[in-house]
């Protein structure tokens, strides 16, 4: 009993946050690598075309409440997430036709790109704030939980609850559905091949044949569906704010490079890294180590190790201990 | 320095109509009209000004004198240009007084860079920190607003009363949190109670489902947030409320608001909290003119506002006299008993009685009672959340 107890402790406040965070920022991450890999270089503007995104899916989905639409218990955002993800795919192509191609066709160093894409990073920003406002936007509705504290204790008569939201349960299932499809068409579709092709030799995949304007548009076009599905759930499950999703940029990045930049597999990875180590790292172990422990070896500390005002300060870390000793990142990726 | 220029400009502009000769008195205004308090320091000023017209029209202050309020920038948080901004108030504009300034940052560098030197009179609506308490001042710093240590200590008093014992605290990361969740902290374990953990939470963030896992490990009866109903506060108790970590919540003033009822209508009944408000004083009269004026009047300090300037002016008639140097030491007679109770709206009454050799007891908008270090004895409004509803239960 006191380790079920202990598990249900450790699932409620450590592992059901981490998986929810942790496929958010798979999703983001996948984005940012596609990019490395293909178009070879940092897009500093992701977090910011996540915000775009998400804003279309809110206004659309207060225009769907206006009407009376919904999706019964299920959020009223999945109906308008195709909206966003059409929306967010004109933007990234307008910003492509407007400003990356110009850079590509001169040849520009990577450097330079990355500099440029914070210019646009600046711009989108400015954009969403313009369009929605700096405040928070609540647009989840639905119901709730799939089970909440009271019912799981009723349920099971454990002494300790556990509550998973349906947006929690909603992110790992959209983000399992997604990552499928993915996998499915790098490998086994012609243009996901002529994509991998492209990012493994650019000379080679040329003289092969392949078009090179076709993959760099289809590549903006997966990794707009791709952010606006990762912000959406993001949004769902916390809440949208515009700063908010600039400052997701940086776990976003620490999840790519752990799992290796230019490696789809090792962003997934990267992403529940980072989101295990940030939540189990600044948790407080003392209620788990109660139950697990003999009476007389109960902790009389909270068992914290660090405190949560360092919680940023964990993906740093883990950051600069992967680039120093691992530079290509867990799952070999492209060297930074 | 730009924000200095334009607030120059500003009130050069306002003050210019009105030169100071024998029958006028001038009164600085001294908030925050630009940066992080912007949306709240109109309304004051026009509850500091509605003080000043009012006596201005009675006609009964010192044989007839008028009050002419100039009003300057204290920006909130920049010292230095608050600072350069009083510093002109005092030496080029002549005021006798200054009402402000709002936040506790800049109120310390003022009182010391320049009421201090020049040895002006200052009354502030709105600066709560404890540090201010023990500032030096010659007797000439006053605040209409309780110090944040007095709210520390009501609030550990309501959980003594109604048997809670062991809290969680969070607090926002910055000098107000920290000062009242420290203050808390204080009176609560002098009370006899523990608290099992103190944990910051930063404003703005979209998840604190980490700090509320730390919170729910250590445990207690309820969790104490000293947060922004605007900010981050909301985020703490929704993670709390979803994870079942704390199902009763402890509530000071800045978490107080019509948004608490929206966001969690029911959810949190049974939470208590305190916010300054007194039944034995009435703000409606001064927050109906000022609505009148055109300014928002749902925010806080307004009442306060228009207690500072009255008291000043008060002062000033006890003593017979414009001069900070010698109206200072009037103004806890004018505020405290004994003497003739002077509510909102009735200044001219005051100004009457003072002036036949009287002594009267300044209640105002706010229930105004000076203690210690010339500071608001601070009235307290404890609530309880039932049926999704804020409630009043009783005053401190």
């Amino acid at each position: 009993m006191d380790f079920l107890n202990a598990l249900v402790v450790l699932s409620n406040f450590v592992l059901i946050p981490a998986v929810a965070y942790g496929s958010q920022l798979a999703l983001g991450a996948l984005g940012v690598t596609l990019i490395y890999g293909i178009l070879r270089f940092s897009n500093f503007a992701h977090g910011d075309t996540m915000a775009f995104g998400t804003m279309i899916v809110v206004l659309v989905t207060y225009l769907f409440q206006s009407w009376g639409i919904s999706l019964g218990p299920l959020p009223t955002a999945l109906l308008a997430l195709p909206f966003g993800i059409l929306g967010c795919m004109l933007l990234v192509l307008f910003t492509d036709r407007a400003v990356y191609r110009f850079y590509r066709q001169q040849k520009a160093k990577p450097v330079v790109l990355v500099i440029v894409s914070m210019g646009v990073m600046f711009i989108m920003n400015g954009l969403v704030r313009f369009i929605i406002g700096p405040n928070d936007q609540r647009f989840a509705d639905g119901e709730r939980f799939i089970i909440s504290v009271r019912e799981f204790k009723q349920l099971t008569g454990l002494s300790e609850g556990l509550a998973i939201r349906t947006t929690q349960g909603i992110t790992v299932v959209t983000a399992l559905v997604v990552v499928t499809l993915l996998f499915w068409f790098l490998n086994r579709t012609r243009t996901g091949k002529s994509m991998r092709a492209y990012s493994d030799n650019e000379d080679l995949a040329l003289l092969s044949g392949i078009n090179p304007e076709r993959v760099v548009l289809y590549t903006w076009l997966i990794v707009a569906a791709l952010a606006t599905v990762a912000g959406t759930l993001y949004g769902l499950d916390k809440t949208f704010k515009p700063f908010t999703y600039f400052q997701l940029l940086l776990p976003i990045f620490a999840a790519a490079i752990v799992g290796g930049l230019g490696n789809p597999l090792g962003a997934i990875a990267g992403g529940f890294v980072i989101a295990f180590s940030e939540v189990t790292i600044t948790y407080a172990w003392k209620k788990v180590l109660k139950y697990l422990l003999p009476e007389n070896l109960e902790p009389s500390s909270l068992m914290q190790l660090i405190s949560t005002d360092y919680k940023f300060a964990v993906s740093f870390a883990i950051l600069v201990i992967v680039l120093l000793f691992k530079p290509t990142g867990l799952f070999k990726g492209k060297s930074v | 320095m730009k924000k200095f220029l334009m607030a120059s400009a500003a009130t050069a502009l306002m003050a210019g109509g009105a030169m100071a000769d024998d029958h006028s008195v001038k009164l600085g205004i001294m908030l925050g009209f630009t940066g992080p308090i912007e949306s709240l320091t109109p309304a004051m000023a026009a509850g500091a000004e509605l003080a000043m017209t009012e006596v201005s029209e009675s006609g009964k202050l010192l044989g007839g004198k008028k009050v002419m309020p100039v009003r300057a920038d204290s920006t909130c948080v920049d010292s230095g240009a608050a600072a350069a901004a009083a510093e002109r108030l005092v030496t080029s504009d002549g005021v006798k007084g200054i009402m402000g300034a709002d936040c506790s940052g800049v109120t310390g560098a003022v009182l010391s860079n320049v009421a201090l030197p020049n040895g002006v009179v200052m009354i502030s609506p709105s600066a709560t920190s404890p540090a201010l308490s023990s500032a030096e001042d010659d007797g000439l710093f006053f605040r209409t607003a309780p110090s944040d240590e007095r709210q520390g200590q009501v609030l550990a008093e309501v959980l003594k009363e109604r048997g809670i014992e062991e809290v969680a605290v969070t607090y926002t990361n910055n000098d107000y949190g920290k000062g009242l969740s420290d203050s808390f902290a204080k009176y609560f374990v002098a009370n006899g109670g523990t608290i099992t953990s103190t944990t910051a939470h930063e404003d703005g963030k979209a998840d604190y489902s980490a700090e509320v896992g730390a919170l729910a490990a250590a445990g207690g009866d309820a969790l104490v947030v000293a947060g922004y109903v605007d900010q981050g506060g909301p985020g703490v108790i929704r993670a709390a409320l979803d994870t079942g970590a704390f199902d009763t919540f402890v509530l000071p003033d800045g978490m107080i608001g019509a948004g608490l009822e929206e966001k969690f209508g029911s959810e949190i009944d049974g939470s208590i909290g305190t916010t300054p408000g007194s039944d034995a004083a009435d703000s409606t009269m001064v927050k109906d003119k000022v609505a009148a004026t055109g300014e928002d009047v749902t925010g806080p300090y307004i009442g306060e506002s228009y207690d500072a300037a009255a008291l000043i002016l008060l002062a000033m008639q006890a003593a017979g006299s414009v001069e900070p140097g010698e109206y200072k030491s009037k103004i806890e007679m004018v505020a405290n008993a004994p003497g003739e109770k002077i509510g909102a709206g009735e200044l001219a009454k005051g100004l009457e009685i003072l002036a036949a050799g009287g002594d009267i007891d300044y209640v105002g908008a706010t229930a105004v009672e000076l203690i210690g270090p010339g500071e608001a004895a601070g009235g307290y409004r404890e609530i309880e959340l039932k049926g999704g509803k804020i409630e009043t239960v009783k005053f401190r």
